[in-house]
């Protein structure tokens, strides 16, 4: 079942959430919406789900090439995972899960040991079976969160919707149920949308990444695609921890705060603002320049406590520079605080004012 | 806290360092005789005064007062009041606690505050604004007295009084209640397929139920309770338009002192199910809180 979301605007009052929107996400494919708070995310989200109406006229949504923009949320037969589970509190498990069987019309409600086989099956895929007569104020947050996911997956959903579902938990639970989300979706193939303010989830999570900004799309590809070929500044900068020079263009050069670089762009004949922008592990260091270019810094304070030595230095020109190295580079470099070092980027992605 | 937790753990260390927010024992043990006895001056001992004097004369003047036809139509009548304003008011509460506390619509901090006037208006008001509107001489009185429809003294005033005073009970216990509870489980439930109607009686009244008695409870004790505003629109028309309290006071007024204490005693007795109900209900709906 595919979903496409064409030209969507949503305001809430003066505030603008959504504007213009349009994505398409495949049969079977798990797509995450990556954004900071307010870029409009679970806005977007909730107008799939039907929770949310668009702006009178702005555009539609289609659930397997057929347009629900008019269609109730509860006819739309999506699957829902709220941030805060919004279980039913005064259910047990066992009725959370059954929850959406039985409010269905007579004619089309399962008989009872058709749903009490259907509730046993679901809750063993997310195995809390054992769990089925507690109530949800007993279960830890990553077992509410399963209950709220099987009740979802109970209505036999054309798609699903993930409301930051993991936003709640503490940092190992996350990752384990990540894992696991993965796993399940990978048995059951059904659409998903996830949406998350978590880079390292979403890379690690979805088939595509949907990257939002103030209420637009900045960037929709791979993970590798937005990883390794941002197509913005904010899209780089919101992907992990970067040093910014700022600087301008000139020519086939480009001066960007200490560094001086050759670049080949399409503005060759003025002179334009520009910033570059380099991840902390694209920026080498040696004792003294090699010919290539780069610049002067000192070192000023060294973590070696990580996957990477982290070292945070101060460029001659006054600019701080956070700098990773592998341990082995480090213990070679035998480097201390003050230490007087020659920094070289590897990779740098050169952003260009429009004007 | 930390006194009790000593104690729990076994350990009980004589001249340990108290916490920092106990006292003494000899000020708390003062601080607790005062507050019994200042309790037992004016609550318990009137509370108390009140069956002593129905008793006064007999326990056949007690039963007999109470069968006299005045005052078997003065609980009557307080009793048709209760059940028509406090199922009234239950509906309102619960309609107005849900459009104030999902909805977000023009007018809702005004209506939040109006919700709250009887409460600021003294009773005795309340029931002259109805004597004014309905009144012979008001602004809707020559129109009923055409349709000879009587609402000034007589049981649709009093009726009217009464859900116009206990009209804020119900609402102002669920609205903070239902605003902390969100609209996240009422979405849920629209996601999974519910309609309005499933989604209010399986996923809204249970999580709001002991609240919803709570306020009930109180609505109902001012129902039968009130004075003022009956007072005033009643006319005191013996066997006719007197309720409980009223009643009380007429028969005070005529030195009827066994009689008065005897439908006191009463309303006594309701008051006190009351508060034992009350309390049962604060100690589930606390429970359910803890829950959230």
């Amino acid at each position: 079942m595919s979903i496409e979301v064409q030209h969507i605007s949503k305001h809430f009052g003066s505030f603008t959430a959504l504007q213009d929107v349009s994505l398409r996400v495949d049969t079977g494919e798990l797509v995450a919406l990556l954004g900071p708070s307010g870029s409009g995310k679970t806005t977007l989200l909730r107008i799939i789900s039907g929770l949310e109406a668009p702006d009178a006229g702005s555009g539609q949504i289609l659930l397997h090439e057929e347009d629900v923009s008019k269609q109730h949320v509860g006819r739309r037969r999506v699957g829902f995972v709220f941030q805060h589970y919004a279980l039913f509190r005064h259910m047990t498990v066992f009725k959370n899960v059954a929850f959406g069987m039985r409010v269905r019309p007579r004619r089309e409600r399962p008989s009872r040991k058709e749903i009490r086989e259907k509730v046993d099956q679901l809750l063993k895929l997310v195995q809390l079976d054992w769990l089925a007569h507690r109530y949800p104020a007993q279960l830890s947050g990553g077992q509410r969160q399963r209950v709220a996911l099987a009740r979802a997956l109970a209505i036999e959903p054309k798609v699903l919707l993930l409301d930051e579902p993991f936003g709640a938990l503490d940092a190992k639970t996350r990752q384990e149920l990540r894992r696991w989300l993965r796993r399940l979706h990978r048995e059951l193939h059904v659409t998903s949308v996830l949406v998350t303010h978590d880079q390292e989830e979403a890379l690690e999570v979805a088939d595509r990444v949907v990257i939002m900004n103030a209420g637009r799309i900045e960037q929709t590809g791979t993970p590798e695609e937005v990883f390794h070929k941002p197509a913005s500044e904010f899209v780089m900068n919101f992907l992990g921890h970067v040093n910014i020079f700022h600087g301008r263009v000139e020519g086939d050069k480009a001066i960007l705060g200490p560094l001086e670089i050759q670049y080949a762009g399409q503005y060759q004949a003025s002179t334009r603002p520009a910033r570059g922008l380099v991840r902390p592990y694209d920026l080498d260091l040696e004792l003294r320049s090699n010919g290539k270019p780069g610049f002067r810094a000192t070192v000023r304070h060294i973590n070696s406590a990580g996957p990477r030595v982290k070292v945070e230095l101060t460029a001659a020109s006054g600019e701080p520079v956070h700098v990773e190295l592998p341990h082995d580079r480090f213990q070679a470099l035998k480097l201390v605080p003050g230490a007087e070092v020659f920094v070289v980027p590897r990779d740098i992605n050169v952003f260009i004012d429009e004007g | 806290m930390q006194e009790e937790q000593r104690v729990s753990d076994g350990r009980v260390v004589v001249g340990a360092p108290r916490g920092a927010t106990t006292e003494p024992w000899p000020v708390r043990g003062l601080l607790i005789v005062v507050a019994m006895l200042f309790v037992g001056l004016f609550l318990i001992a009137p509370l108390a005064a009140v069956f002593v004097q129905a008793f006064s004369e007999g326990v056949r003047v007690y039963w007999g007062s109470l069968h006299t036809p005045d005052t078997r139509a003065a609980i009557k009548l307080t009793l048709l009041t209760v059940v028509i304003a406090v199922p009234a008011n239950l509906v309102f509460g619960v309609a107005a606690s849900w459009a104030v506390a999902k909805f977000e619509f023009i007018g809702k901090s005004l209506l939040t505050t109006l919700i709250d006037l009887p409460f600021a208006v003294s009773p005795v008001i309340s029931g002259l604004i109805y004597v004014i509107f309905f009144g012979i001489h008001g602004y809707l009185g020559p129109w009923l007295a055409r349709h000879d429809i009587q609402v000034v003294f007589a049981v649709p005033g009093i009726v009217l009084a009464t859900v116009f005073v206990t009209f804020p009970f119900v609402a102002r216990e669920l609205i903070p209640l239902m605003q902390a509870q969100g609209t996240e489980e009422e979405e849920a439930a629209l996601s999974l397929g519910a309609g309005g109607w499933q989604t209010f009686f399986r996923v809204t009244l249970p999580n709001i139920k002991w609240g919803l008695l709570y306020g009930v409870i109180l609505c109902n004790a001012r129902a039968m309770g009130e004075f003022g505003a009956v007072s005033v629109i009643s006319g005191h028309i013996r066997g006719l338009t007197n309720t409980m309290p009223l009643h009380v006071e007429i028969l005070y007024n005529e030195y009827n002192f066994a009689g008065a204490f005897a439908v006191a005693s009463l309303l006594t007795v309701l008051a006190l199910v009351t508060l034992v109900l009350k309390s049962f209900a604060e100690w589930k709906f606390k429970a359910g809180l803890k829950s959230t």
